[in-house]
């Protein structure tokens, strides 16, 4: 197939995956660039596997790559290769060879017990996140206090609020489907799932007499986010 | 006497910033304290309006921080309250006058002498709110209960907690009980629950301020005026007095009165 792409950029549940077809290297690189910086948010706080199929590749340019992506606030955690060269070079640099998955047990997973892969820690924030502050973090996010609006948390993998979350939150912000967002009270003013966005229906005027504490949880079902009250499942 | 320096401020503008420095300041010094009231607005100066002191300004704080005075040259004396002073902002200027490190001189060289320095803020977030909060022992943090304000409010104590000024008390100002009651304003809880601060006080909405800021006498002086009791209890508890918060309802006439009675029975 001529026409297919020659950068392909994936959000999967080994976080964004980077695929880079055969040709000329700089042109390729070029073309990631434009691609990354065109929607530069929401890529920012993931972990990409490069995928380069059988390019031999060497450590200066596997090296330039993960700058190039540290810039854009992503990390190079992987890379996926047929080449024997590649993946020598890419050991080398301590990056890993095979995927592994961001949510190692996700509900629905036949594994048991949890496994926690290490670039996807849950960082615990205990206060109130107040107007103006931004939370970026590649995994899970929980915080102990409330998120007043106009904060926001932009996490690769979950976000888990004990308190009030009335500001706006994009879980699972590589690409992940699979993230959750669950809070006491769930009002944010905009709920982001991956690529799918949901804002809040009313005023914080009309909000104010429905404060009680009603824990829910927001998830993508069919192509949507959908909330529902927590344990009624 | 070792001074506290309480900076006044809220982010949002025209919630009352001045008047409650203007109020609180002579409410203070009503209770014999001695009190500075330190104008950090500079190009935009009002607080000596609101104190009724404006025609008697020969040198302001930029001349102070760059020393074509003394300090105390610049410090006008209240002409009704003893031991109330005033330090205004220059008008010609602009907020780069003056430094945060230039505010922490100045207020460190006040301190032997006062019981309170009260610092009015500019609106916003730059180097005017910079300059002010820089010699802050505490914050007192106003709003008025709508959405935009306690927005301000919020990122304000947010800031003012990351600079380890905190934690930061809260005036709710221009509360308007029949609003409330109609569901159309956000009460005072709500506004906590937002903002999860101490609560110091809450001034009720009151054309009294206006009439008193026109004339320069602050409201904390008339005995009548609602707001003006507001700030004096707010003044109390700055002093560490156990004031209860007032009833805030509004003064109904006694044909209101009658009929409410009628009502309950």
């Amino acid at each position: 197939m001529m026409s297919q792409a020659r950068i392909d950029i994936k959000g999967t549940n080994y976080g964004l995956v980077v695929h880079i077809g055969p040709g000329d290297w700089d042109g390729l690189l070029g073309e990631l660039v434009s691609r990354l910086d065109q929607t530069p948010s929401f890529f920012k706080g993931g972990r990409v596997a490069l995928q380069v199929g059988p390019r031999q590749m060497t450590k200066g340019q596997l090296k330039h790559v993960g700058d190039l992506l540290q810039a854009h606030q992503m990390s190079l955690w992987a890379v996926i290769t047929e080449s024997d060269v590649t993946r020598e070079q890419a050991m080398s640099l301590g990056l890993e060879s095979t995927l592994i998955p961001v949510h190692a047990a996700r509900p629905g997973d036949k594994e048991d017990g949890i496994a926690v892969s290490e670039e996807t820690d849950a960082i615990l924030v205990r206060r109130t996140l107040r107007s103006g502050q931004s939370l970026h973090h590649p995994g899970h996010v929980v915080v102990v206090g409330d998120v007043n609006p106009g904060a926001e948390i932009v996490a690769g993998g979950d976000v888990v609020v004990w308190g009030r979350l009335r500001g706006i939150v994009h879980a699972g912000a590589s690409g992940d489907d699979s993230a959750v967002v669950c809070a006491l009270a769930l009002a944010p003013m905009q709920l982001r799932i991956s690529r799918h966005i949901t804002r809040s229906p009313g005023s914080e005027l009309d909000q104010k007499h429905s404060n009680g504490i009603a824990p829910e949880v927001a998830f993508v079902q069919d192509d949507q986010i959908v909330v529902e009250p927590w344990g009624t499942k | 006497m070792s001074a506290t320096v309480i900076t006044i401020t809220s982010g949002k503008g025209g919630v009352g910033k001045t008047t409650a420095t203007a109020n609180l300041s002579a409410g203070l010094a009503m209770q014999g304290k001695q009190v500075v009231a330190i104008d950090a607005d500079i190009g935009l100066r009002n607080l000596d309006v609101v104190m009724g002191l404006e025609n008697r300004i020969v040198y302001d704080l930029v001349h102070a921080v760059e020393g074509a005075c003394r300090l105390r040259q610049a410090m006008i004396k209240d002409k009704r309250l003893e031991g109330l002073y005033l330090i205004p902002a220059a008008q010609s200027r602009d907020k780069t006058a003056v430094s945060p490190e230039d505010m922490v001189t100045i207020c460190d060289q006040l301190r032997p002498d006062f019981d309170f320095i009260l610092i009015d803020s500019p609106a916003g977030i730059e180097q005017g709110f910079k300059n002010a909060v820089a010699p802050a022992d505490q914050v007192l943090i106003i709003t008025t209960p709508e959405v935009s304000a306690v927005r301000d409010a919020d990122r304000i104590i947010g800031i003012v907690e990351a600079n380890e000024k905190g934690p930061a008390r809260l005036i709710v100002n221009r509360l308007r009980p029949d609003m409330v009651q109609r569901g159309d304003m956000l009460d005072t809880n709500d506004v906590i629950d937002v903002l999860a601060i101490d609560l110091l006080g809450v001034v009720p909405e009151d054309e009294s301020i206006i009439v008193s800021t026109n004339q320069g006498v602050p409201a904390v002086m008339e005995n009548n005026s609602r707001a003006g009791q507001a700030f004096r209890n707010i003044s109390g508890r700055l002093l560490g007095q156990d004031i209860p918060l007032m009833d805030t309802q509004a003064p109904t006439s006694w044909l209101e009165r009658v009929s409410q009675l009628m009502r309950r029975q």
